[in-house]
């Protein structure tokens, strides 16, 4: 039952990321996908909650690493993206330096 | 459900809304940066509360958030905006391998999994070991540190078709009875790293626009799939919508190329080049930074028509200072931006926008080809197959079809480039050689500050 309920959310949530994305203008594709990219890192969540006191030393090694690699993933994606709209000014924002 | 159990789902279900609206907010530049941080605090918040399960072992936890958050800062504020590409191909490659580390951990910790789970398990360490491997290749090759032209072996369709074939078995035959199979797991992570590899490779560097998109689509389903594994719905909300945001980019690359996804990972599209001779012959007609001068500073409009040679050349700067000169002249000034221009969706807007030109100044291409007509001056930097009348005209060319920015309407055509040489698609390009074309040869950037020189003496 677990399995079809959890099928349920990703179905809804793919047709809910289709009609989210394609209102995106093709000028902040880029932001788009390093945002979405940083956002993929939630796997950080699996991996924080598979290293626990009582796992097995293997179990450690991968989850930590997998922490390492989510984590460069989250907090470099979000502030590479920061980095990025950042820059997207409009004229009246005083464009020119 | 114990209550800090629920607790922690409810702050979930906040987190997938915060990412909702971050997504929904990426629709206009004027809110996409609060976007982007509004996506940010969910997924602070997510992992926060993550923090309060019971039993975490926080020091091997907290070494890995150090050391991944200095990693990650560092390389974000040190990338070059024309860096771009290959930065958000090595993210994605990290994303893809956390998955595949998260399910195989589980799967070590608990290898008792049902069918199902034992699916996905696979599914998992599966999508997540293409997206990592096939990304690494898509950083060597955007970075130039292996060849970025298509790379073509003998027998590769058969070889992949084995590949893929073994990897269907290999996810059955260890779904069915997963806990004494822990090798065939493994195998599958194998074949996984090794298809990234051969499936990536052939795939030359002007199509890393589609590539890219669809890695950072395989990204958030490697992550779905996690999710699946672990049974939360947070990694599932997340990497469904990253996973259909990917899909939705590749789709509009492709479109913007003519081309099916099947041929651009397929064809090895740009390997051939045809032989010499073939194409459009005629005159050119070359210009020196003082022709150019009158001719822009005569228009009262004048598109500039950016390509990966912009990247390259790192002219952007330079471009937008010749562009406010121009204003200052009277000129109507716009920047129209082809959606496969570069070398990821969005490249060159990224690049114009770190040059501090305006974003209402930048138009798509569906937008300034009604207007192509009425324009005095095209002037095309590092950029050719998005320019080829070919595509229009010419029924025999492999780029027929391909929606272009048809500059060869204008009234006048500046084409800056290094030389004669073909684009990507290895055809030699009819624009060059029509009567309202005149080549501006040279590095752009030098090129342009050869003209920013001119106007300055000029005034």
């Amino acid at each position: 039952m677990e399995a079809v309920f959890l099928t349920f959310v990703f179905v809804l949530t793919i047709f809910l990321g289709f009609e989210l994305i394609s209102k995106v203008p093709s000028t902040l594709h880029t932001p788009l996908m390093s945002g979405s990219n940083a956002i993929s890192g939630i796997t950080l969540i699996g991996a924080l909650a598979s290293v626990k006191t009582d796992s097995l030393v293997f179990t450690v090694i991968l989850g930590t690493l997998a922490v390492i690699f989510a984590t460069i993933n989250v907090v470099g994606g979000y502030a590479v993206t920061n980095r990025m709209l950042e820059m997207f000014k409009k004229k009246d924002e005083g464009g020119a330096k | 459900m114990s209550s800090p159990a629920l607790a922690i789902n409810f702050a979930y279900i906040i987190s997938a809304a915060l990412f909702i609206f971050g997504l929904k907010m990426l629709s206009s530049p004027a809110t996409a940066r609060r976007g982007n941080l509004l996506s940010a605090v969910g997924m602070l918040l997510a992992i926060v509360v993550t923090l309060f399960s019971q039993g975490l072992d926080y020091k091997w936890i907290l070494l890995g958030i150090v050391i991944g958050s200095a990693i990650g800062l560092v390389a974000a504020y040190k990338v070059e905006m024309t860096s771009m590409p290959e930065m958000v191909a090595l993210f994605n490659g990290f994303g893809g391998i956390s998955s595949l580390l998260l399910a195989w951990g589980e799967y070590h910790q608990h290898p008792e999994l049902s069918v199902f789970i034992g699916i996905v398990a696979s599914l998992s360490a599966f999508i997540g070991g293409i997206t990592f491997s096939g990304s690494m290749i898509a950083f060597g090759k955007l970075s130039e540190k292996i060849p970025s032209k298509a790379i073509i072996f003998s027998g590769q369709h058969i070889i992949n078709a084995a590949i893929l074939i073994a990897a269907i078995l290999s996810t059955v035959f260890f779904a069915v009875n997963p806990q004494n199979l822990y090798w065939v797991f493994v195998v599958i992570v194998i074949i996984a790293l090794v298809f990234g590899v051969t499936s990536v490779i052939p795939i030359g560097g002007a199509d890393m626009p589609v590539v890219i998109s669809l890695l950072n689509s395989y990204s958030g389903l490697a992550a779905c799939a996690a999710g699946f594994v672990i049974g939360n719905n947070i990694l599932i909300v997340a990497g469904a919508l990253v996973g259909a945001s990917g899909i939705i980019l590749t789709k509009i690359m492709c479109k913007a190329m003519n081309r099916s996804l099947a041929n651009v990972l397929f064809s090895g599209f740009g390997a051939t080049v045809q032989a010499k001779g073939d194409g459009p012959q005629g005159e050119i007609r070359p210009a020196t930074a003082e022709d150019v001068y009158y001719i822009l500073e005569a228009a009262d409009s004048v598109v500039f028509v950016p390509g990966y040679g912009l990247a390259v050349a790192q002219a952007q700067h330079v471009t937008r200072e010749l562009g406010d000169l121009l204003e200052k002249n009277g000129t109507e000034v716009m920047y129209a931006i082809h959606p496969v221009a570069g070398r990821m969706p969005g490249h060159m807007n990224v690049l114009l926008a770190e040059a501090n030109v305006p974003y209402d100044q930048l138009v798509e291409m569906d937008d300034i080809n009604p207007k192509m007509d009425s324009i005095d001056v095209c002037v095309v930097i590092g950029a050719n197959d998005v320019v080829n009348p070919a595509a229009i005209n010419d029924e025999s060319s492999s780029i027929y079809g391909m929606p272009i920015i048809e500059t060869h309407r204008a009234k006048t055509v500046i084409v800056l480039k290094r030389s004669m040489n073909p684009g990507f698609a290895g055809i030699q390009n009819a624009l060059f050689f029509a009567e309202n074309a005149r080549m501006y040869f040279g590095d752009a950037k030098a090129s342009i500050q050869a003209l920013v020189a001119e106007f300055k003496s000029g005034d």
